[in-house]
């Protein structure tokens, strides 16, 4: 007999005492992760694009060689021990976030697919009675082109609500700026996952 | 072969949607584009582990992380994280979160007029056992107003957070108390349209829970999405 799973309710605004743990945004475990080290970073938008103060993101990633620390994933890559692959952050008053963390390497997809390097990412706030699911991808991946994801995404320019841009360099990492916009014009394509 | 066997798909109801216009917060945030439809892959099934202790010690008891004892009335809440299956899911993360007993939380942005209580946080989290079991320690939270409509109030309730075995398993939720009167009103409850769906998200009292002269018990059971028999498209 099937059970009825347990419905998703929002985090409401007062979250942070029970759920903020800054330090859940180094994934690097302060740079002893392998691979090239990235900080990624945006804001979180309404539909009037003022500032989400009161949300939490998560990401889930695979490590430099394209492998998650999971039992599940039974590729032949190296593990490394210093990257679990999972962050989380609250963004502050003007809705910023961001993460210490390296480049994911390229993980398959379904059938012979290969995924382009992206970051799993989910947001939850006041107001979303559900978290939002997206993914980060990084600009001039060859892979993006054939991602399966990406490519289902018609139109082109809803496709770039998913592509961080290399905004600058900080110290020895790159940093990738992403905005997700809950609604309105240049709404980030979530995904029914 | 690189396909899994991804998660099953809830049915319509059975969660709330993004836009609800009797929940007043969910007007601007709420994305209106229709959503890209993901079949999932090892991006979706894989998730972190807790097992190894990583996200620090279990807080179970929220009554003992000050010098006294908080005021309100003590119960215990416990139950199992499973899947839909009826499978219990070990070693995953449990956190909660709440409101002290006069219906007031240890936040910043938290300014209605009902005292703090300097004996109580209001946060714990603990790692599930091998059958998938939690249990905690902690006070009745208090009902609260907030500014949805005039005169509205939250009916009492506590947030639970869930990651489950894999990156599509995850919730946060609250969990709600019998016969509360105020279910009635609550439009963050009543967001979700399935009435059984619903029913899942009030606890129910347990006398055997309960510890004589000591603490109320409550049950909480919380079903995560569960596994796909066979990978889709094979």
């Amino acid at each position: 007999m099937r059970l009825v799973p347990t419905a998703s309710q929002t985090a409401g605004p007062f979250f942070k005492f029970g759920l903020d743990h800054p330090e859940w945004s180094d994934l690097t475990q302060a740079g002893k992760a392998k691979g090239e080290p990235i900080r990624i970073e945006g804001r979180v938008l309404d539909g009037d694009g003022a500032p989400v103060p009161d949300a939490l993101l998560e990401i889930w990633q695979a490590n430099a060689a394209g492998k998650y620390a999971h039992t599940e994933d039974r590729q032949e890559k190296p593990i490394d021990r210093s990257f679990r692959g999972f962050g989380r952050c609250a963004t502050d008053k003007e809705g910023h976030w961001h993460f210490t963390t390296i480049k994911p390497g390229a993980v398959p997809g379904r059938g012979n697919a290969m995924q382009a390097p992206h970051i799993n990412l989910r947001v939850f706030a006041r107001g979303l009675l559900k978290h939002v699911t997206t993914r980060l991808y990084f600009a001039e991946e060859p892979l993006n082109k054939t991602d399966p994801v990406l490519s289902s995404i018609e139109d082109a320019a809803r496709q770039q609500t998913l592509i961080a841009v290399a905004a600058r360099q900080a110290g020895a990492s790159m940093v990738y700026r992403l905005d997700i916009r809950l609604q309105g014009k240049d709404e980030t394509v979530f995904f029914d996952v | 072969m690189t396909d899994v066997a991804g998660y099953e798909r809830l049915r319509p109801g059975e969660d709330p949607p993004y836009l609800d216009r009797d929940y007043g917060s969910t007007v601007k945030r709420a994305p209106l584009q229709k959503l890209l439809r993901v079949e999932h892959t090892i991006s979706e099934v894989t998730g972190p582990s807790f097992e190894d202790g990583w996200a620090g010690p279990d807080k179970a008891d929220l009554t003992r992380q000050h010098k006294s004892e908080p005021l309100g009335e003590r119960m215990i809440v416990a139950g199992r994280v499973l899947d839909e299956h009826g499978r219990p899911v070990p070693g995953t993360l449990v956190e909660l979160w709440q409101a002290n007993s006069a219906g007031r939380y240890m936040h910043e942005a938290d300014q209605h007029d009902a005292p703090l209580d300097p004996n109580f946080t209001g946060a714990g989290q603990v790692v599930t056992n091998a059958n998938g079991e939690y249990r905690f320690v902690t006070i009745i939270p208090g009902a609260y107003p907030w500014r949805n409509t005039h005169n509205a109030w939250r009916a009492q309730h506590l947030h639970f957070s869930v990651f489950g075995s894999g990156f599509a398993a995850r919730v946060i939720t609250q969990m709600y108390f019998p016969g509360d009167p105020l279910l009635e009103y609550d439009p963050i409850f009543h967001s979700v349209s399935d009435a059984a769906a619903r029913e899942r998200l009030v606890s129910r009292y347990d006398p055997n829970l309960s510890v004589a002269e000591w603490a109320l018990g409550y049950r909480f059971d919380i079903v995560l999405r569960g596994r796909s028999a066979t990978p889709a498209g094979i």
